[in-house]
């Protein structure tokens, strides 16, 4: 079994219904793309594991256990941390209270601490007493990315990290990701843009509509399968 | 002569008012909550050392140490329950279920206790107490009540901003569904906040029941006074509501000593001027 | 020529509100000539009905739809009832007279309280209204004419000796007290039939639908033209002038003043609040339904003291938390029935448009 499933996962706002069925399955230490289009579901997908979304106990397990329906503390509680799409860094914290809330209750122990979120991104460092707010669109997806991994989280979830950041920026965040990986977790990210996100991923999910169009090793698919899933039209 | 040692038993008269609006202002900056009946618990806290002294035969110092944990819990406890369910976009629920809360608390302790007005003893010598500061002699008791304000600021000030909850306390006002991701539960944040708020009203009590008589009816007054400092001082500035508390406490004395039936219409005028010429209060935030 | 839209009609009437226009005739009609049929205790309890029901009216207007929750209506009654003691003590006017007078003096008052008030935003305002009502109360207890802090009575004959009074007397034959409480009582029942409507006429205006746009959204009521500023200032001040009203008249029949009974925040805020919340707050028929539980209530728990207090304490909140819009909103939900119809609905339609065709 992996370490976080997804069965038939189901979800809705109201009248429409934004996922119809997804399964998805990661591994331990395993870095997967989720890829798709705006409004394909990826985010959807996301926040229902998060726990944002309330979901049946079977649709997501987590390390064997059932946890569909777990408010999100309780999700974050049992190891899986979020970097939320547009940041949403906290304005009333600094970058170093930004950092440490991240860890706030859970005490898991690991590689990432304050210092090593440092090392990481060396610049949040420079900055670590300015309010989080106050930095650059880089900057403050480098806090929330630190701000995830200081509860050394087993499965890290990243949701659109290179939304409206220059290509420069999203490598230089990217860059950190081999490091990340080295720490054991696993990652799962969605992107639009699918340059930087498949380069570091083990395996890939394309989305349409709702529903999972592709799955495949970065290697084995052709940009024309990507194509064909991401718009549902052949190349 | 008589005009210094009047503006200094206003100053001293403040420490206990913004003993009454820290709680206030503490709650509202976490959840944007104004609690109605804040003045009647403060009167029942009230009633809660005077049961402790009386009947165990504690000093109130000694009593406050057992009052303020149960009043934690009542203020935990009625967040988690009642106050957490009444908080969203509509302002009416949280207005009208603690005002309702206030004409409850008022009556239960009058069915309790009675109209007559009551006195926690602080002890004989300590009540009549007094040191020279120079020029003007001032009570231990209120000297303490101002030295206690200043302490629960700076204590507030730190848990605020020097320890996990503090940060905790932030995120979630900040950004109740974020926080949710860092695994804060803000059902639970609220309710240690409101906790917290309880502890400094304990302390209020204290010394709202040593100084003077109180019944059960005082609570609303408190509330109002408990305001006014707080909108003197500037929406979330806890040393702005000490500022506040010192022109309303300042404001009465001065009023009194000119005319005693002026006394609380002096303090309610002082806060109508504040408003008039600087309707942000004295320290605003510069963000919200 | 067929134009199927041109028979859509936009209305609100609905057919229970139809029957109940006629219903509410029969009862403004046999209660204009109950006097005739009824007691002294009972036209007592009528007066005390219909002067909290306009109480309430107006306090729902305020917070329930303009969502300015006020907990100092007290300064409004107490002014109004001051303003009519010195006009009938100090200045010989007669009591009939001083009650409109005393409206618009309390009007007047809301302008700089007004001035005040709205500096301060939601929660905050309603302390704001709170601190002027006791600014007030302290102010007019200074006032050593009317008797200062331990207030005053009307002089004897000043009621008794109008004219009105006299005919009264000599129409039903009755003595002259009882004469003066159904003076009283029918006063008390002109002015809640118009308040109520005053109040459905003013919601069903364009003005009165931009209220409910503010409530629902600021910002989009603001781009639909609606200036909440003065619609918000308009409410207040018409509110005031009522409650002005409701005290003068209140104290014309109580006789006896003072300002911790005329500026009674339990009395004149407490219950009209809990009415309006335990009837539906944000309805017409709410305040009616939540005035008659209220009187119930008052005369089965009138006996236990503070307990009364303390149960009507506990309804209110458990009211609010778990049925929100009152016994009313929860059976209006269930039957649909709406007897004060604000809502606009799109009448006609499909099967009308053929017979324009034919």
């Amino acid at each position: 079994m992996a370490l976080l499933e997804t069965h038939a996962l189901t979800a809705r706002y109201g009248d429409f219904q934004a996922l119809f069925g997804v399964d998805i399955a990661v591994d331990s230490s395993e870095t997967v793309a989720v890829i798709g289009a705006n409004g394909a579901g990826k985010s959807t997908l996301l926040r229902s594991i998060a726990g944002v979304l309330a979901n049946t106990p079977e649709q997501v397990h987590f390390d064997g256990d059932a946890i569909g329906h777990l408010p999100a503390p309780e999700v974050m509680a049992r190891g899986i941390a979020m970097v939320p799409e547009g940041r949403r860094l906290f304005p009333s914290l600094s970058v170093e209270e930004n950092l440490l809330i991240g860890q706030y209750g859970r005490k898991a122990d690991g590689v990432w601490s304050l210092e090593s979120v440092f090392d990481l991104f060396p610049i949040l460092r420079e900055r670590r007493s300015s309010p989080g707010t106050a930095l650059s669109g880089g900057q403050q997806q480098m806090v929330a990315i630190g701000r995830a991994l200081m509860s050394n989280p087993r499965v890290l979830l990243c949701d659109e990290i290179s939304l409206g950041l220059a290509p420069v920026v999203i490598r230089d965040i990217y860059a950190a990701f081999p490091r990340i990986r080295e720490s054991g977790a696993s990652i799962v990210i969605v992107e639009q843009d699918i340059g930087q996100a498949v380069k570091v991923a083990d395996r890939v999910y394309c989305m349409m509509e709702g529903r999972i169009t592709l799955e495949g090793k970065p290697a084995d698919i052709s940009r024309e399968d990507i194509h064909a899933a991401y718009f549902g039209v052949a190349a | 002569m008589i005009w210094l040692d009047t503006i200094v038993q206003g100053v001293l008269l403040g420490g206990l008012y913004a003993l009454f609006a820290a709680g206030l202002s503490l709650v509202f900056g976490i959840m944007r909550l104004v609690n109605l009946a804040h003045g009647d618990l403060i009167v029942l806290a009230a009633f809660l050392i005077l049961v402790l002294v009386t009947t165990l035969g504690l000093s109130p110092f000694v009593a406050i140490l057992v009052a303020a944990p149960v009043m934690f819990g009542v203020g935990w406890l009625l967040q988690y329950h009642v106050l957490n369910r009444t908080l969203g976009d509509d302002i009416l629920p949280p207005l009208l279920v603690t005002f309702g809360l206030s004409i409850v608390i008022q009556n239960a302790l009058l069915e309790g206790f009675s109209a007559d007005s009551r006195r926690i003893p602080a002890g004989g010598a300590l009540e009549t107490a007094s040191v020279n500061l120079g020029q003007v002699s001032v009570g231990v008791m209120p000297l303490l009540t101002f030295l206690s304000a200043i302490a629960v600021i700076v204590g507030l000030k730190r848990i605020f901003y020097a320890t996990a909850l503090g940060r905790a306390f932030r995120a979630t006002s900040d950004d109740p569904v974020t926080a949710g991701l860092m695994g804060i539960e803000p059902r639970r944040v609220f309710a240690t906040a409101t906790g917290i708020a309880m502890i400094v009203v304990t302390i209020a009590a204290l010394y709202l029941g040593t100084r003077a008589n109180f019944d059960p009816t005082i609570g609303p007054a408190r509330l109002i006074y408990a305001f006014e400092a707080v909108i003197i001082g500037g929406l979330g500035s806890l040393w702005g509501t000490l500022a506040g508390g010192i022109i309303i406490g300042v404001a009465q004395t001065v009023g009194a000593a000119i005319n005693p039936e002026w006394q609380i219409l002096a303090g309610h005028v002082a806060f109508l001027l504040v408003l008039l010429f600087r309707p942000r209060g004295l320290f605003p935030r510069a963000t919200d | 020529m067929v134009t199927p839209t041109a028979s859509w009609r936009v209305e609100t009437r609905t057919r229970a509100s139809s029957l109940f226009i006629v219903a509410a005739i029969v009862i403004v009609v046999a209660g204009l000539v109950a006097p005739a049929f009824i007691g002294r205790g009972m036209l007592r309890d009528l007066f005390f009905i219909l002067t909290m029901l306009v109480l309430a009216q107006s306090w729902n207007l305020l917070a329930g739809y303009a969502g300015l929750v006020s907990v100092g209506q007290q300064a409004f009654v107490g002014f109004g009832a001051y303003t009519m003691f010195a006009c009938v003590s100090l200045w010989g006017i007669n009591p009939v007279s001083a009650i409109i007078l005393a409206g618009f003096a309390a009007a007047a008052l809301s302008v700089p309280t007004g001035f005040f008030v709205f500096r301060l935003q939601g929660a905050y305002f309603a302390i704001g209204t709170w601190v002027i009502a006791e600014v007030v109360r302290l102010s007019l207890a200074q006032w050593k004419a009317l008797g200062g802090g331990t207030g005053t009575s009307l002089p004897s004959g000043a009621t008794r000796d109008l004219a009105i009074v006299t005919w009264i007397g000599e129409a039903f034959g009755v003595r002259s007290s009882h004469a003066v409480d159904i003076l009283t009582y029918w006063l008390a029942l002109v002015l809640a039939v118009l308040a109520i409507g005053f109040i459905y006429a003013f919601l069903r205006t364009r003005q009165g639908l931009g209220l409910a746009a503010i409530r629902d959204n600021s910002e989009a009521a603001g781009a639909l033209g609606v200036d909440a500023g003065r619609l918000k200032w308009a409410v207040y001040l018409s509110t005031a002038f009522v409650t002005g009203l409701a005290g003068a008249l209140i104290y014309v029949q109580t006789a006896r003043i003072s300002p911790d009974a005329a500026f009674s925040v339990i009395d004149w805020t407490a219950y009209v609040i809990f009415i309006v919340v335990i009837g539906g707050i944000g309805t017409i028929e709410g305040p009616i339904v939540g005035v008659l539980v209220f009187f119930v209530l008052q005369n089965m728990l009138a006996d236990y003291g503070s307990w009364y207090l303390l149960i009507l304490g506990i309804i209110g909140i458990v009211v609010m938390l778990f049925a929100p819009r009152g016994l009313w909103g929860l059976f209006a939900d269930r039957t649909g029935i709406q007897f004060f119809p604000v809502r606009r609905i799109l009448a006609g339609g499909s099967s009308s448009s053929k017979s324009d065709a034919s």
